[in-house]
């Protein structure tokens, strides 16, 4: 293949000059910056919503108590917390932290072009999604308090204020949301016209590093599935607001059809956060297992049927809520079927440690309690999408416990693994690894302790946003109780162990030891430039070329065990 | 590990959801257990050692590709199975309904259940019928059909010793059905967020024996009760 | 301050050009969910073809006619660009923009029409819809006119001439919208 960098214009003179704090870190346009924008927010988010968990946790455990920091929880305030709690988490947490953040820092950089194709729509994209951020939070300080209809938000329960009581607070989490996609379409088009189109030269198909096509297919699967839920919050807004009658059945609407708009969106969106998570987890593996990833195409169409597949398992989310019974059995069908891929996509994981030279660094335990955890999620679900038992166990505390299975390990494992992993990239500087792996053992022990208990909760009959279980005779007993303490206190030891990740994370970017260019040893192209890469990423005239896969380690024709991307030969 | 452990099963259809469960569990189950040792196996046995390089496996190849692709044959066989067991069940209980000995009206509403019973003559929307608030009398071995229905917001009518659950949609009315076996009084929960009163939207369903039942249905039958007077007084 | 990986193209497909159908592709299946919505209630509810009857097909019938002319304009517009003729696109594409004018003109007599007879958006649901598709739509024209005016200002100078074929196909699609809103809420009965 013939390459000729020297051919692109290089209009970058004015990449160096000097920009004030305002340019550099606030109205940048540059991806790296907006990819820490947008995770810091996500951070910050993350802790509200850690917050929130912790202070319904509290009241579970012990009704009625005075929750340090936050007071009495009241029935109002509880289902806001849940509500929040959940929404913050899928929408302000996973998706700025999996999907745009490291969508933004990496696809650049591992593709090997100075900056996204259109970086003021990429600015854009970061302070529409700020603004979500900022009305949502707004939402919980208004008369009437925040939304407290679930983060399904099923009308007619959130449609009108005489039912939820949040007349305010039910209009701003519709809007935040509907922000929030507008921020995620505008980010979409970014990453995926730069994946597509802006590779380094060489880099064919199958050279692009797993985690970038991930990214890829979550963008599409993103962009193809939010409309109808666009569309939906249209119309739930007009309820609210106008007095129209979408979602009333006193007045020729039909509530029923916000589930449907909301799932068709819904399930996908569960793999739009998988898969970045699945990606960069590939990436871990093959780096510190010294291994070129087994079977990497087969990833590939793993990916894509489960990305395929996702768009026909929306109503097994309402089993019960009142479908033609017909229904249940095609969507039962779709849902094991779904199984396969992801399955498969294990099995490849689990396939490519064979034969490797593993070396437990902090990044590679997320990645492979990556592995182990959302394992346990997966078979979870499966007990979920066969419609019969799912009759039993739908909105019990089991569909959270294995939501949880998945969700945790996607969006903190995830987050944890991609932040212990590029931290050398983004600061220049080492962690701590006896802080690092404190804190990994310390976040994953206990999480187990939190939701297993939950698990059994679930298959006692217990259902899910009851604050206080006094008034059900068969969940009030001590027996169970004594587990809901359990779970709790398990939360409590996990939130304190995230102290240790903040101070390491500030103490390893004052007094760390310097990275270097590509401290892992790794292949792909993000490691050829300096830690931290500079505004442009490459010196305009160094701009990577590509000669082979990304995951070529421990070539038998090579003397080193990996073989960076970017070398000739 | 299995349901009836934590919870009784009172009606006739709760064994099967609970079998399925199991048969899922076993299947499932299995599954990670092979995963998992696999997975550590792994780790302990290909942990970096000084002076061993890994090895270069692509996984392109057929004899490679093998290792991944017989075990997920047989994931999808599994699968089959439990595809079969959850049509069944599901079959069973939501979408074929037995005839009944008795209809019932469940109404669910911020933030209580309300409850018709037909009186003596079996009918619902007559003047005996006995409406009741939070408490649902049954009696046991009879089979019900129960008419679904939410007076403002979504409701779900959970009854787990029943392992039933049915979701009551505002505009529509749902019909399914339930046979309680075993007397005694068993909690109701509301299964979908409701409002602020979720919580408290607690219900009771008693399961009576059929002279309990009989007792309680001559007590509370509003304008029954005097023409039994009457008819007592002729008797006599 | 163009990016270098704005200027690659690994797909053979210019990046602007790619991105705009990948905007539509996410139009599409906002629209999609908007009017399958729609049809769902529709056909569950035989009545509303008597309040159908109350929109004014002419009306629709001759913004159809507008839309369409304009769309033809954008094209030529396409062509004077490619031609590099910037004065000439530009006029094309200020020619576009007043099909748009009109085309919303019409609709405020419609509308301001039809809600003085009481067929406000709450007045069934039936016009709740006709209001909300109509007015995404509406929202959609408004947007493509003042992006096609800002791009008409820079083909007068002749800079950026291949956001002309960009603006112009977004136009199309907003075009086709109407071309399934137009049957869907006016005509059938």
């Amino acid at each position: 293949m013939a390459v000729s960098v020297g051919s692109e214009p290089t209009a970058h003179e004015d990449h160096h000059h000097e920009q004030s704090f305002w340019s550099k870190y606030v109205f940048s346009t540059d991806h790296k910056v907006i990819a820490m924008q947008y995770m810091a927010t996500g951070v910050v988010m993350g802790l509200i919503a850690g917050f929130f968990a912790y202070a319904f946790r509290m009241q579970l455990a012990f009704p009625g108590m005075d929750v340090p920091g936050f007071g009495i929880v009241t029935p109002a305030d509880y289902v806001s917390l849940v509500t929040n709690h959940g929404s913050i988490m899928v929408f302000w947490v996973a998706m700025p932290v999996l999907l745009a953040a490291y969508g933004n820092y990496l696809i650049p950089l591992m593709c090997g072009c100075d900056d996204m194709v259109f970086p003021k729509i990429n600015r854009l994209s970061y302070q529409v999604f700020l603004l979500s951020a900022i009305v949502l939070v707004a939402s919980f300080f208004v008369p009437g308090g925040g939304f407290g209809g679930a983060w399904t938000a099923y009308p007619p329960l959130s449609a009108k204020a005489e039912y939820n009581l949040t007349p305010l607070g039910s209009s701003l989490w519709v809007l935040a949301v509907a922000l929030e996609f507008v921020a995620f379409l505008l980010g979409g088009i970014n990453f995926i016209t730069t994946a597509m189109n802006s590779r380094a030269p060489g880099m064919k198909m199958y050279d692009i590093p797993v985690v970038i096509w991930m990214l890829l297919i979550a963008s599409i699967l993103f962009m193809l599935s939010v409309g109808p839920l666009i569309a939906a919050a249209i119309m739930l807004l007009f309820d609210q607001n106008l007095g129209t009658a979408f979602y009333d059945p006193n007045r020729g609407g039909d509530p029923v059809l916000w589930q449907h708009l909301f799932w068709f969106f819904g399930h996908p969106e569960v793999y739009v956060v998988l898969l970045p998570t699945i990606g960069l987890t590939a990436d871990i593996i093959s780096v510190f297992s010294r291994k070129k990833l087994f079977a990497y195409r087969t990833i590939l169409y793993t990916a894509f049927g489960t990305g395929i597949l996702s768009f026909f398992v929306w109503a097994h989310h309402q089993f019960i809520s009142g479908i033609d019974p017909r229904m249940a059995h095609i969507f039962t069908v779709t849902t094991l079927l779904i199984s396969i891929p992801i399955a498969e996509m294990m099995f490849v994981y689990i396939a490519t440690l064979y034969g490797g030279s593993i070396r437990f660094t902090t990044p590679m335990l997320w990645a492979l309690a990556f592995i182990g955890e959302f394992l346990i999620g997966g078979v979870t679900g499966i007990f979920l999408g066969a419609s019969g038992a799912d009759i039993y166990l739908h909105d019990t505390y089991f569909v959270l416990a294995h939501f949880h299975y998945t969700f945790f390990p996607i969006t903190i494992i995830g987050f944890y693994g991609g932040i212990t992993y590029w931290f050398p990239k983004m600061f220049g500087k080492m962690m701590n690894e006896t802080l690092g792996k404190i804190h990994f053992w310390g976040t994953i022990i206990p999480f187990n302790f939190i939701f297993i208990p939950l698990f059994f909760l679930g298959m006692a009959g217990q259902h899910r946003r009851i604050y206080n279980f006094e008034h059900f005779p068969e969940l009030a007993t001590p027996g169970l109780q004594n587990i809901r303490v359990f779970a709790t206190t398990a939360l409590l030891i996990m939130l304190s162990f995230q102290l240790v990740f903040f101070y390491n994370f500030i103490t390893s970017l004052r007094k760390g030891k310097k990275a270097g260019k590509n401290p892992w040893k790794a292949n792909t192209l993000e490691w050829t430039t300096e830690s931290p890469p500079p505004h442009g990423n490459w010196p305009p005239s160094e701009l990577p070329s590509v000669y082979r896969p990304p995951y070529e380690y421990s070539h038998p024709d090579r003397e080193e065990d990996y073989w960076p991307q970017n070398v000739p030969n | 590990m299995i349901i009836q452990d934590w919870l009784a099963q009172v009606s006739t259809y709760a064994g099967s959801i609970d079998d399925l469960f199991a048969l899922i569990g076993v299947l499932v189950g299995f599954w990670f257990i092979v995963s998992e040792g696999v997975f550590f196996w792994l780790l302990y046995r290909f942990r970096a050692k000084d002076g061993v390089k890994a090895e270069y496996i692509t996984g392109e190849e057929k004899h490679q590709k093998r290792w991944v692709s017989w075990p997920h044959y047989l994931v999808l066989i599994c699968d089959i199975f439990i595809i079969y067991g959850a049509v069944t069940v599901w079959y069973d209980i939501k979408q074929d309904l037995p005839s009944p000995d008795a209809t019932i009206r469940v109404i669910g509403q911020q933030w209580a259940w309300s409850f018709v019973q037909p009186g003596a003559d079996g009918e619902l929307g007559t003047a005996d019928d006995i409406a009741t608030v939070d408490e649902l009398y049954v009696e046991s071995g009879k089979l019900y059909h129960y008419q679904l229905e939410a007076r403002d917001v979504m409701h779900d009518f959970s009854v787990p010793v029943f392992r039933l659950k049915q979701d009551a949609i505002p505009g529509r009315v749902i019909t399914g059905w339930f046979e309680p076996t075993t007397p005694g009084s068993y909690d109701i929960q509301c299964a979908e967020i409701c409002g602020i009163g979720h919580g408290v939207m607690a219900g009771t369903v008693i399961v009576q024996t059929p002279e309990e039942h009989k007792a309680w249905m001559m007590a509370n039958t509003p304008q029954v009760r005097d023409s039994i007077s009457i008819a007592a007084n002729t008797a006599r | 301050m163009r990016p270098i990986a704005n200027t690659r193209d690994v797909t053979g497909v210019p990046t602007g050009r790619l991105a705009i159908w990948w905007v539509i592709g996410s139009e599409i299946v906002i629209f999609g969910g908007l009017l399958a919505s729609y049809l769902m209630y529709r056909l569950a509810n035989p009545g509303w073809a008597g309040h159908a009857a109350h929109t004014n097909v002419v009306a629709g019938g001759f913004n159809t006619f507008v839309l369409l002319t304009s769309s033809l304009f954008a094209v030529l517009a396409h062509q004077a660009a490619e031609a590099g003729n910037g004065k000439k696109a530009a006029k094309l594409l200020i020619a576009t923009t007043v099909g748009g004018l009109i085309f919303l003109t019409v609709k405020g007599f419609e509308w301001t029409h039809e809600i003085q007879l009481g067929y406000t958006i709450t007045a069934n649901t039936f016009w709740s819809f006709y209001y909300t598709a109509a007015g995404l739509h509406a929202c959609h024209v408004i947007a493509g006119m003042i992006v096609m005016l800002i791009v008409a200002a820079k083909a007068r100078r002749g800079v950026d001439l291949h956001h002309v074929e960009l603006i112009g196909i977004y136009w199309h699609f907003v075009d086709v919208v109407w071309i399934f809103l137009f049957p869907l809420l006016y005509i059938a009965k």
